[in-house]
């Protein structure tokens, strides 16, 4: 939004595409994009810079420079641009350990986007596990919508995050923050060195075991929120043959990739939270614009929030514990049904992936991919079209030329 | 039998629209998602490869776990379609 803004006000015409079904993002979903005031403030600045807007529209293929193909509902619609901003986000990363397939766990962002699209969770219990400062805040909006929140485990080591917490003294903003995320979360406990192994239910989840230094113990709950921090979305970055380095798109400081013509801003550069995001949209807005000077006047502060963004990296780095979480039959690929026995056999993302069609399935490794990743130290293949299941009409619907490039790359399309 | 659903108290009261799912009628409020509906009435969302249920996971769109028929057409992402009045749903099966 802040992208699309910035780059409209400078005298651009923009329009700005979001697969989900309204704008905002994740942080901004459903009903917040109305209440929170950051959120209101964005919004109406960017209907009075006469943005074009569509939602609930998925891109999937980049047949040629300039054109991105996008799904919409049953119908596939042409993207035509000179310049791009990607501000594709990030997803949480799920790691996998017993029963984590039962319906009822769920990522605890996941829950959170539930809440914020209309679950009600009033009385109801929940266990908050995991990594990363967004156990707190999600800990902090359920408790605000009247849910029980039993705990926040976080696997991290107290010594971590008393680190964590003399660098956030650095950033007074970041102490605010903090200050009034403790006031919210009064009385839930909060556990660090502590982690599921373990959820229990028939048809759906009944009860979480946590391991708390050496000892466990079980919960009973009606949902696990369970997240372990953030991976960024580089799909659609990766599709575009931007240069990817350690992870994250790479960008220059006017938040340009490897592309001219690509800029990208947000969790796709590097994990930074929402502040750090808006000042690299407005940046990425203003430089896709050609306005460089507006750019330059927010480098300084985008510079103090990038160093929190590595504090965070480091911080929230995964215990080796959790390598071990998976039993011999717990799934892995969950598209596929997939278990870890299968999995382990193999020495490489490639290999497993031809062998047990993990990978191959729906989510095309925006779960599984990380997930194997931390277990085994794999990397996925090369992002290739389409990025997302589409409708095969969709693919059909291609000029002949685009036909033609689909069958070389996927080696025969029916 | 009917089933409510609701916003948070941040947001204006909302319109209330009845969707079915699985033939059971469900009230829920204006601009609440399919996935939501169908967690709501206590059903699963799918039936995996080897036949175990499940529920959405990551509430974005990139799991795939919260994949329903809607009004026919199956695997959409629940978790990415707002209810419109009169859907019908089939999930869990």
């Amino acid at each position: 939004m802040a992208a699309a803004t910035c780059a409209a006000e400078s005298g651009l015409h923009v329009g700005m595409v979001d697969d989900n079904p309204g704008i905002g993002g994740q942080i901004w979903r459903g009903d917040t994009i109305n209440s929170a005031k950051e959120a209101k403030h964005w919004a109406q600045r960017l209907g009075a810079a006469k943005v074009s807007v569509v939602c609930g529209t998925r891109v999937f293929d980049h047949p040629e420079t300039d054109i991105l193909l996008a799904e919409r509902g049953n119908d596939v619609c042409e993207l035509k641009y000179r310049k791009l901003v990607l501000a594709t986000g990030a997803r949480e990363r799920f790691l996998p350990f017993p029963g984590w397939t039962l319906p009822n766990v769920m990522g605890a962002g996941g829950l959170q986007a539930f809440v914020k699209s209309g679950l009600p969770i009033e009385g109801k219990r929940v266990v908050i596990a995991g990594t990363g400062p967004l156990l707190l805040a999600v800990a902090a909006y359920l408790r605000h919508h009247q849910a029980n929140v039993l705990m926040v485990c976080e696997q991290q080591s107290w010594t971590s995050l008393v680190r964590f917490g003399v660098e956030l003294l650095r950033q007074p903003q970041k102490i605010r923050q903090a200050m009034s995320l403790r006031s919210a979360l009064a009385g839930i406990p909060f556990v660090p060195n502590c982690w599921p192994t373990e959820a229990l239910g028939r048809d759906s989840l009944e009860r979480v075991v946590i391991r708390r230094n050496g000892k466990t113990a079980t919960i009973v709950c009606d949902y696990l929120a369970c997240g372990f921090h953030l991976v960024p979305n580089t799909e659609i970055a990766e599709l575009l043959a931007c240069e990817i380095r350690n992870g994250y798109v790479h960008v220059d400081e006017f938040q340009q990739t490897s592309r001219a013509d690509v800029f990208c801003a947000g969790e796709p550069t590097g994990i930074g939270g929402l502040d750090l995001s808006i000042a690299e949209g407005q940046i990425a807005g203003f430089a896709v614009a050609g306005n460089k000077s507006a750019a330059k006047k927010l480098c300084k502060a985008r510079g103090k929030m990038k160093r929190f963004a590595g504090v965070l990296d480091k911080t929230f780095t995964l215990r080796t514990e959790l390598r071990s979480l998976p039993s011999q039959t717990t799934i892995v690929c969950r598209c596929e049904d997939v278990d870890y026995s299968r999995l382990s056999r193999h020495t490489s993302w490639r290999a497993a992936k031809l062998d047990t069609r993990c990978g191959m399935g729906p989510c095309q490794g925006r779960v599984c991919g990380p997930a194997t990743r931390f277990l085994f130290g794999w990397s996925p293949d090369s992002v290739r079209p389409p990025i997302f299941p589409t409708n095969l009409a969709n693919l059909g619907a291609l000029s002949s030329q685009s036909i033609t490039k689909h069958c070389e790359v996927t080696g025969g399309c029916a | 039998m009917s089933a409510t659903s609701r916003f948070g108290s941040d947001t204006v009261v909302a319109e209330q629209i009845t969707v079915t799912v699985n033939g059971i009628p469900v009230v829920v409020a204006g601009g609440t998602t399919v996935a939501v509906a169908v967690l709501f009435q206590g059903t699963s969302c799918r039936r995996s490869v080897s036949g175990q249920p499940r529920g959405p996971l990551c509430g974005m769109g990139i799991c795939f776990e919260c994949r329903v028929e809607i009004n026919g057409t199956p695997h959409c992402r629940s978790c990415q379609i707002v209810c419109e009045s009169g859907m019908e749903i089939r999930a869990g099966e």
